[in-house]
């Protein structure tokens, strides 16, 4: 039954965030929520599945407009602090991959009307690679990325 | 579940930067208890929302690759001081938390 609804809910893109609004009006239990949470990207083996699951393509076009600030060496993995910035023209989605991880996709943001493309949060990355970020404007999608060396692994084991 | 949300938003020059830390342990199920060897479940945010007032300005969906006890940051275009800024974040196990602070 879940199963059943999830696959409706990922056929739309807007899905996602028709569901936070429904949230934020209390309409929905937690619960239903997990249905628009895209499993089948989220627990993809690698760079291109993960993509396919998301967006329906498995790569961006290169883009200069796009700045991942990162560090060059982390020391720990556990903790590696990512900002992503874009200067294109209307943003959609901010999509972070860590393309060493056993599951590469970390996290996807989805901007409001309002919101400025900036984000940054903290990430895992079990080895030393490339941080991807992927930004959705409303007809295309481009990336850029950044290697990030890391001394300690971050994913346990 | 008990934690808490830490929200720091400063509005400055028609922008507003928003701050926010949470606090989860982020397990992503692929870990292993070094002690007894079984693997620890997993325990993550999968979804955070962040409001300004009554508009959703951002919608984070999550991985256990992010780290523990999350930060995250954004900007939005607007805000003034005394706007509310509500951050709500849903875990795998349906877990959640909100938290509502005032623009500075």
């Amino acid at each position: 039954m879940i199963d059943a609804k999830r696959r409706i809910l990922l056929k739309g893109s807007l899905a996602a965030g028709a569901v936070g609004v429904a949230v934020g009006a209390g309409l929905l239990a937690p619960r239903t929520v997990l249905a628009a949470w895209p499993q089948a990207a989220f627990d993809a083996k690698d760079v291109g599945s993960a993509l396919k699951a998301l967006l329906g393509i498995d790569a961006g076009e290169a883009s200069g407009d796009i700045t991942i600030k990162a560090p060059d060496i982390a020391e720990n993995g556990a903790v590696v602090p990512v900002t992503v910035e874009s200067t294109l023209p209307g943003v959609k989605t901010i999509i972070i991959v860590a393309e060493g991880n056993q599951t590469p996709l970390i996290a996807s943001f989805n901007l409001g009307a309002a919101a400025i493309p900036s984000v940054s949060t903290r990430i895992k990355m079990g080895k030393t690679a490339n941080v991807q970020a992927l930004v959705q404007t409303a007809d295309k999608t481009f990336t850029a990325s950044k290697e990030v060396k890391v001394t300690i692994g971050g994913c346990g084991g | 579940m008990a934690g808490n949300i830490k929200i720091r938003a400063k509005a400055q020059g028609g922008e507003t930067s928003v701050k926010a830390l949470m606090t989860h342990p982020m397990e992503t199920g692929l870990r292993k208890d070094k002690k007894t060897g079984e693997i620890v479940p997993a325990h993550f945010i999968t979804e955070v929302t962040c409001k300004w007032k009554d508009e959703v300005v951002l919608t984070a969906l999550w991985s256990g690759g992010v780290s523990q006890n999350p930060y995250l940051a954004y900007k939005f275009k607007g805000g003034a001081a005394g706007d509310p800024i509500e951050l709500t974040w849903l875990d795998n196990k349906g877990g959640t938390e909100t938290a509502i602070e005032k623009i500075e």
